[in-house]
């Protein structure tokens, strides 16, 4: 096992269907609610008219986020941030590659500029003014193990607080069947490198092997965990919302996880 | 931050394939670009291709993988002994200790739209139905499972500038000592998504492209894949060094620059903080130079502000074309070329020079040392990195 990095997380957020934001989903884990109606993300870091044209990723991705930056007290325009996403805008790609294959040259601009898998990181730095590092990454089904490892090392080597957000959207199209992505789901978190009152201290190392179980051990949660790679780190975000002591296991590449110590909450 | 020993690296492009066949269309200002021939319907505009791709299907292991830009990752990887160093370091340090992080903006979509084309049925040809086609992963997933790599592997997509963030992420692994070495790069095809999307835009030239020049009229989209093994100094001692960089965010607009190269610059300075150096330690910048009428004109007026005037810009599209999400790996090389044959690269096809331009430019290929280098990557989204290179004996 690799040198542990010892981070705080300060601030959460997810959406999923029928389940708006962070605090429903606490009450989902706790098994004091179920999932409800299924709502559009509320993605309100976004102006307004920014909200009614962004493409589904976009919107999905910055609801999370937003929930984890108030949460987490800071100001989104100082956070490095890092986007992760297994297929990113799959409605735009199925769009862009039916256009192709029929109307090429009538392909739409706009819809080109957001097929870009930067675009949740684009609007998002837009519409928080944020000038700090922005990345969009992606790993297949390791997706969510993958832009947490580089996430988590962004905040321990640049010593600042970091901003990560795990998108998916569900599959359109020919595409659809490929990518097996049936839901939406995206989740957030504010990683810091420094202890704070009320924040949870994570340790997260590097494990040889890929044992990472499947869903979490919330039954209602189960079918979305596995509607897309995004929503392969629910058992990590179950672990958050519980705020017991725990250890999680997500994979990040092949044949390697990440094992995370989670403290309880103080 | 610690600077990073390059111990190999590769580039293909339409300049050909490996440093070699670069350093001579280098050393002869000769352009790769080419009137587009690529695709069913093409587009009336230059191109950089490289040649051979349709007839080199991948080795049968790698069926599932086999697209074009698989097929010119797999090309890159081949040139300069670059896999037999890769091996060499997984003997090292073994599997887990190597990371793959690689760029790309488009991936394997070619491969997604030729599926469309083909569709049976309401569904994707059988020969073409595998995920691992279908996923912008595809690439550091293809090249971690041909190099038997099982460190962290990632593919950033941060458009044109993201085969130069992974080395930033690379830097961030090593020195935390999650991994020993990384093989980092990227790899970008020649598509329709990308040669109709920018022409959608209206950014595409119908002649070939001419960075910095008063009247040039857009970009020529290339393909090319690049490589480097970064390790700790103390590996390979006499190596080329990657001393430093610099990521940001514009936060402007999704596809035209800040107006005043505020992300460019803050780019710029971080890169120089990390490397301890000044803006006067510079002998070369590789400038992202694309030819579009913004990005040039705020690159051009960063340089004029903040460089003395016998420092060296040039931007290299002229020659191998805006390889996209391949252009930070391939201008990172370029640069190592620039220092290894002391070498200035020709800023080519810029017959009128912008006047935004200052005397740093190189408009002809100058003979002189380069010890110190940075190169410009710039993306939509205003995803901004700026790599800094240093030659090992300025160090020592």
């Amino acid at each position: 096992m690799s040198a542990a990095l010892t981070l705080w997380v300060k601030g959460m957020g997810l959406w999923a269907p029928g389940i708006a934001d962070w605090s429903q989903f606490c009450d989902v884990v706790r098994g004091n609610a179920t999932p409800g109606e299924v709502t559009r993300p509320l993605a309100d870091a976004l102006p307004p008219n920014e909200r009614r044209r962004a493409p589904e990723s976009v919107l999905l991705a910055a609801a999370a986020a937003g929930q984890a930056v108030t949460m987490s007290g800071r100001s989104a325009a100082d956070l490095p941030c890092v986007f992760v996403s297994g297929h990113g805008d799959q409605t735009i790609t199925d769009y862009m590659c039916e256009t192709l294959a029929t109307a090429p040259t009538e392909l739409s601009p706009i819809r080109f500029h957001n097929s870009v898998h930067n675009a949740p990181a684009g609007y998002w730095t837009i519409a928080t003014h944020c000038h700090a590092a922005s990345s969009a990454v992606s790993a297949a089904d390791f997706s969510f193990g993958a832009g947490l490892l580089e996430a988590a090392t962004l905040a321990v080597a640049d010593d600042r607080d970091v901003l990560f957000v795990a998108y998916d959207i569900a599959g359109t199209g020919l595409l659809g069947e490929m990518t097996r992505s049936t839901g939406a789901f995206a989740a957030s978190l504010v990683l810091s490198p420094h202890e704070e009152p009320g924040a949870i201290r994570v340790d997260v190392s590097l494990v040889a092997g890929n044992i990472a179980a499947g869903p979490g051990d919330v039954s209602v949660l189960a079918p979305i965990a596995r509607s897309n790679p995004s929503a392969l780190g629910l058992p990590l975000m179950e672990a958050l919302a519980r705020g017991a002591p725990q250890a999680v296991r997500i994979a990040a590449a092949g044949n390697l996880d990440l094992h995370v110590d989670m403290e309880s909450l103080r | 931050m610690p600077p990073l020993a390059i111990r190999a690296f590769t580039a293909t492009s339409a300049l050909g394939r490996g440093v070699d066949a670069h350093a001579a269309a280098l050393a002869a200002s000769q352009t790769g670009l080419r009137r587009n021939d690529f695709s069913s319907a093409p587009l009336d505009c230059w191109i950089g291709r490289v040649d051979g791709l349709e007839n080199e299907p991948l080795p049968d292991d790698f069926t599932s993988w086999d697209c074009r830009n698989n097929r010119l990752a797999w090309a890159g990887l081949a040139q300069d002994n670059f896999m037999d160093a890769v091996r060499t370091a997984r003997e090292t340090y073994g599997a887990s200790r190597v990371a793959v992080l690689l760029g790309t903006s488009t991936s394997s979509i070619g491969a997604t739209e030729e599926g469309y084309r083909r569709k049976e049925d309401g569904r994707l040809p059988r020969d073409m139905a595998f995920a691992n086609l279908h996923t912008p992963h595809s690439l550091a997933g293809f090249v971690a499972t041909a190099m038997e790599l099982e460190g962290p592997c990632i593919t950033v997509a941060t458009a044109c500038s993201s085969s130069a963030k992974v080395f930033a992420t690379a830097e961030r692994l090593i020195r935390l000592g999650l991994v020993d070495a990384a093989v980092v790069g990227g790899v970008d095809t020649l598509c329709d998504s990308v040669l109709f999307g920018f022409n959608s835009l209206e950014l595409v030239s119908p002649e070939p492209c001419r960075p910095f020049d008063a009247a040039r009229r857009g970009i020529s989209i290339g393909e090319a894949a690049g490589f480097a093994l970064l390790e700790r100094i103390e590996a390979a001692p006499d190596a080329p060094r990657f001393v430093g960089y610099g990521e940001s965010s514009d936060a402007h607009h999704m596809s035209t620059p800040h107006p005043e190269g505020l992300g460019a610059e803050l780019a710029l300075n971080d890169a120089l903080a990390r490397a301890g150096l000044s803006p006067t330690d510079i002998d070369y910048i590789n400038l992202h130079g694309t030819a579009s009428l913004k990005n040039d004109e705020v690159e051009a007026a960063l340089v004029t502000r903040r460089f003395r005037e016998s420092t060296r810009a040039s931007s290299t599209k002229g020659f191998t074309g805006h390889t996209l999400g391949a252009a930070g790996i391939l201008e990172a090389v370029i640069t190592l070329l620039a220092m290894r044959d002391s070498q200035v690269p020709a800023n080519i096809h810029a017959d009128t020079p912008d006047p935004q331009c200052g005397p740093q430019m190189a408009w002809t290929r100058e003979q002189r040392p380069v010890r110190v280098a940075l190169s410009n990557s710039f993306g939509f989204g205003g995803n901004n990195a700026c790599l800094a290179f240093a030659a090992a004996e300025r160090l020592a």
